[in-house]
């Protein structure tokens, strides 16, 4: 069947136009860092490709994939059910026990080199990865195994990226990145969780010009994770006079001073998030008042922390 | 007789094993597995106490907040804090948002499925589901929506790509709505999706960000600068928004389906329950809880009041070391390593055989379940005139009584009596935050000390969407020196304890019907009913050797 044909009605399905899809084109577009010609040249991407997607969850808390259904321009079931072939999800998916690892593994075997492989998650290694198995297998095979037979794997979040909260210190599971299990070069969508606009930005990057995007030596795209947050924050004005929160609920909080006195850690995290914003541009950590914790930092648990001493 | 393994269970947080034994078309005995540890409780240790929330909110991503929320008033108790005012109204608000958010999906997007046969709805006829939706759903659509729906459904099914939907036990005989109730169903599925994208920003609008919040810390919240008109309205449309979802889409939607499903309501049961209660009124706790803190015994209908020191976890079948049962003030989490840990595998054969990462919560030694339906049956019989009300029109519409409850069906029933009742109670208490600022209170923190001379013991005990959540810490010299969480997933789903009593999951699907081992639908309905979330919960799974791999009937 004719795909390219296709898509506008499985977008009509859900009740996205062919405006709404183009307006992701083109957010995707700036997300992205292209110039906004660009955005004709992604639908054409998207409406070629169904690419078969896994995503895989490790030792995690399922927020990565929270942050993704949050997702709209268009709507994380345009995404799920569009533009990628999302063969394998256990939050999401119908089918259970031995159905669903049926599918898994007919992808693993069928679409071997081909399939996208997204990772949610450490791998625990102590005593031979026992700590987290699902169908029996532990974490640590079944990454080995799906992993290493994607054609790309991205991980998405810091348990993924570099061991996550469970890899904190004293580290109890022996968790480890999916990268130092695997010894694949992976991409990271830091954050924890990330973005979900820098989860479907580098999904859709991959999709476009068929490879992956320019990254950061922590394994993180640039398009995203290339700006310093104190650099782009609305409030560095008052860092520079030296207008300080100096305990919360003072009158520094209430004017929306800077908060590096109290434990901000945007000085040292590169993330986007005061350019595009959380929940449909609706607030941010700093906005809300709160220090930015560094979650795109990796090994921001034991780096960052205590959260709110001024560092 | 045969032995039917789940795992995965799909459609929840965390993984899960499910091990059942099938004698006579029914389940006469169930296991349920935890199959991850992350250790969480070990990592805070000699943590901030500040810190904590942080890191306890990563329990889970789904049930993100609540973890935030018990971890800020366990500190809070043990340091003897009281809030402001517009802090508790704003946790409230964020709260309740969290709970419409998370209900919602859950039915929709995680259990509605168990009970819409997706590929039944391409035999729909559009103008009879026209019809049905005008005469059951707040939201009527006409033909021309359901013949569009169903001609791109068709077109998604012949793709031979279906993606999440492969594989599933569609056609199955314990499907029983007609073709346009799912189509009807298919529908909403799909509003589902849009809905609870708002629904997560206005817990965003307080909190910064969903999921991961970051808007609490103990004393407060760091919501200030932002208090104002502008914000407060944004939540109190979006929150319009979400009560009209709820009372025109979710309720009627409830109720149809239940009524093709009463034989639900017989099955899957049980007969304790505990409540702790949440959303404080005033700086009382808990008698000021909108959702009274209470417990349910032996089905008898009566609310008995709750003592924390009654609580103990047991580990006599979980893969932690042996030890008496504690009472989470002084609890201890020794994961078993090495040998003595013999691949965690799941032990459900031998007597005391280990088989989970999950604690056995037990109160004053007895199973109990919590959730919604607790929530709402202590709700009920404790003075809850809203919840009263609405659970006695969902009865009276259903032509049921109160016993039914206790039930499969009663418990998602009762998911969605909380939802919309909690929802409503909102807007309420968004005008009490709109007076308060309107007197020029804007207060939102209370300071306080915490350095090495610092000591102090507390529990922050919370009834959130899944359940009954506890959050207990031992600060010594201003450090983390014992950290203890005892969550809803593991009171539900937890492994059997030292006296051989079965947890609340165990117990409910014992007596379900399996008309076919190999696709059973049945006990994805009932594990689905208590809405496992368990990355809180600590996590692994496995049989013995390979044979995981299959559905084992032997």
């Amino acid at each position: 069947m004719d795909s390219h044909v296709d898509l506008n009605e499985r977008l009509a399905l859900k009740g996205v136009s062919r405006r709404d899809f183009m307006k992701f084109c083109g957010l995707m577009a700036t997300v992205l860092g292209l110039p906004m010609s660009f955005a004709p040249r992604i639908a054409e991407a998207l409406e070629k490709k169904r690419p078969t997607v896994v995503w895989m969850h490790f030792a995690e808390c399922t927020g990565c994939t929270e942050s993704f259904i949050r997702s709209t321009y268009p709507w994380a079931a345009d995404i799920i059910l569009d533009v990628i072939d999302l063969a394998y999800h256990e939050t999401i998916m119908v089918a259970a026990g031995d159905q669903a690892e049926e599918i898994l593994e007919k992808t693993v075997k069928d679409q071997k080199g081909k399939y996208i492989c997204i990772a949610e998650g450490a791998i625990p290694t102590k005593d031979n990865g026992v700590h987290g198995k699902v169908h029996g297998k532990t974490f640590l095979e079944i990454a080995n195994h799906v992993c290493k037979n994607a054609a790309a794997t991205i991980c998405v979040g810091a348990c993924a990226g570099d061991g996550g909260v469970q890899a904190a210190k004293p580290n109890p599971t022996g968790a480890k990145s999916v990268a130092e299990v695997t010894g694949l070069k992976t991409v990271n969508v830091a954050g924890c969780p990330p973005n979900a606009d820098n989860m479907v930005a580098t999904i859709v990057h991959y999709l476009l010009l068929g490879k992956l995007p320019a990254l950061d030596d922590k394994g993180r795209p640039l398009f995203a994770y290339g700006y310093l947050i104190h650099d782009n924050c609305p409030r560095r004005g008052h860092f520079e006079n030296k207008e300080f929160v100096k305990q919360f609920g003072d009158e520094g909080a209430a004017k929306n001073w800077c908060l590096y006195e109290v434990g901000c850690a945007g000085p040292e995290t590169y993330n986007n998030c005061p350019i595009i914003l959380w929940n449909q541009g609706t607030n941010w950590p700093i906005g809300a008042g709160h220090p930015c914790i560094g979650c795109s930092e990796p090994g921001f648990w034991d780096k960052m922390a205590p959260f709110y001493v001024q560092k | 007789m045969a032995r039917v393994v789940v795992d995965p269970i799909p459609r929840i947080e965390g993984h899960l094993r499910i091990e059942v034994e099938i004698e006579n078309g029914k389940v006469k005995d169930a296991w349920s597995t935890g199959t991850l540890f992350r250790g969480l409780e070990i990592i805070l240790q000699g943590r901030d106490p500040r810190d904590a929330h942080l890191l306890t909110q990563r329990s889970c991503g789904v049930c993100t907040l609540v973890h935030s929320l018990a971890s800020v008033r366990a500190v809070e108790d043990a340091l003897k804090i009281k809030i402001p005012p517009n802090a508790r109204i704003i946790r409230n608000l964020t709260h309740a948002a969290q709970n419409m958010h998370d209900h919602t999906v859950h039915f929709y997007q995680l259990c509605a499925l168990d009970w819409v046969d997706i590929v039944s709805a391409l035999s729909a006829d559009a103008g009879k589901t026209a019809d049905l939706s005008a005469s059951v759903s707040g939201r009527p659509q006409p033909k021309a929506y359901y013949e569009g729906l169903k001609s791109k459904l068709k077109a998604f099914v012949d793709s031979g790509q279906l993606g999440p939907f492969a594989n599933a036990y569609w056609g199955h005989p314990a499907y029983k709505l007609p073709a346009e109730a799912n189509l009807m169903a298919v529908g909403h599925y799909l509003d589902n999706l849009r809905q609870q994208v708002h629904a997560a920003q206005m817990t965003a609008i307080w909190g910064a960000k969903n999921p991961h919040l970051q808007g609490h810390l103990p004393g407060g919240v760091t919501v200030i600068g932002q208090l104002n008109a502008d914000r407060i309205s944004q939540y109190l449309f979006m929150l319009k928004e979400q009560i009209a979802f709820i009372e025109e889409v979710y309720i009627p939607d409830l109720l149809a389906v239940a009524g093709f499903y009463k034989d639900w309501a017989t099955i899957g049961g049980n007969k304790n329950f505990l409540a702790y209660g949440d959303f404080p009124q005033s700086d009382k706790e808990p008698e000021s809880f909108y959702f009274p803190r209470g417990i349910i015994m032996d089905g008898q209908l009566k609310s008995l009041p709750v003592d924390p020191a009654k609580v103990t976890e047991d580990v006599t079948r979980a893969w932690y070391e042996n030890g008496a049962p504690l009472n989470p003030t002084v609890g201890v989490t020794k994961p078993l390593e090495g040998d003595a840990l013999k691949g965690a595998v799941p032990d459900t054969t031998s007597k005391d055989g280990k088989y989970s990462w999950m604690k056995a919560p037990r109160y004053d030694g007895k199973v109990m379940e919590v959730g919604p339906l607790a929530q709402c049956l202590v709700s009920y019989v404790g003075g809850n005139k809203e919840i009263k009300e609405t659970t006695d029109m969902v009865m009276k519409k259903l032509g049921i009584g109160p016993e039914a409850l206790m039930s499969t069906l009663g418990r998602i029933g009762a998911r969605g009596i909380k939802c919309l009742v909690n929802a409503k109670i909102a807007e309420k208490w968004t005008m009490e935050l709109i007076e308060n600022v309107k007197k020029g209170d804007t207060r939102t923190f209370t300071d306080y000390k915490l350095d090495e001379t610092v000591n102090g013991q507390g529990a922050g005990l919370n009834d959130v969407a899944r359940g009954s959540l506890g959050h207990w810490i031992n600060i010594e010299k201003g450090k983390i020196k014992n950290y203890q969480q005892v969550v809803p997933s593991t009171w539900n789903l937890g492994p059997a304890d030292s006296k051989g009593q079965k947890s609340a999951i165990e117990n409910a699907l014992i007596g379900t019907p399996v008309a076919d081992p190999k696709k059973p639908l049945e006990i994805l309905r009932t594990v689905h009913s208590f809405d496992p979330c368990i990355a809180c919960a600590v996590h692994v799974i496995d049989p013995k050797t390979n044979e995981i791999y299959k559905f084992r009937v032997s």
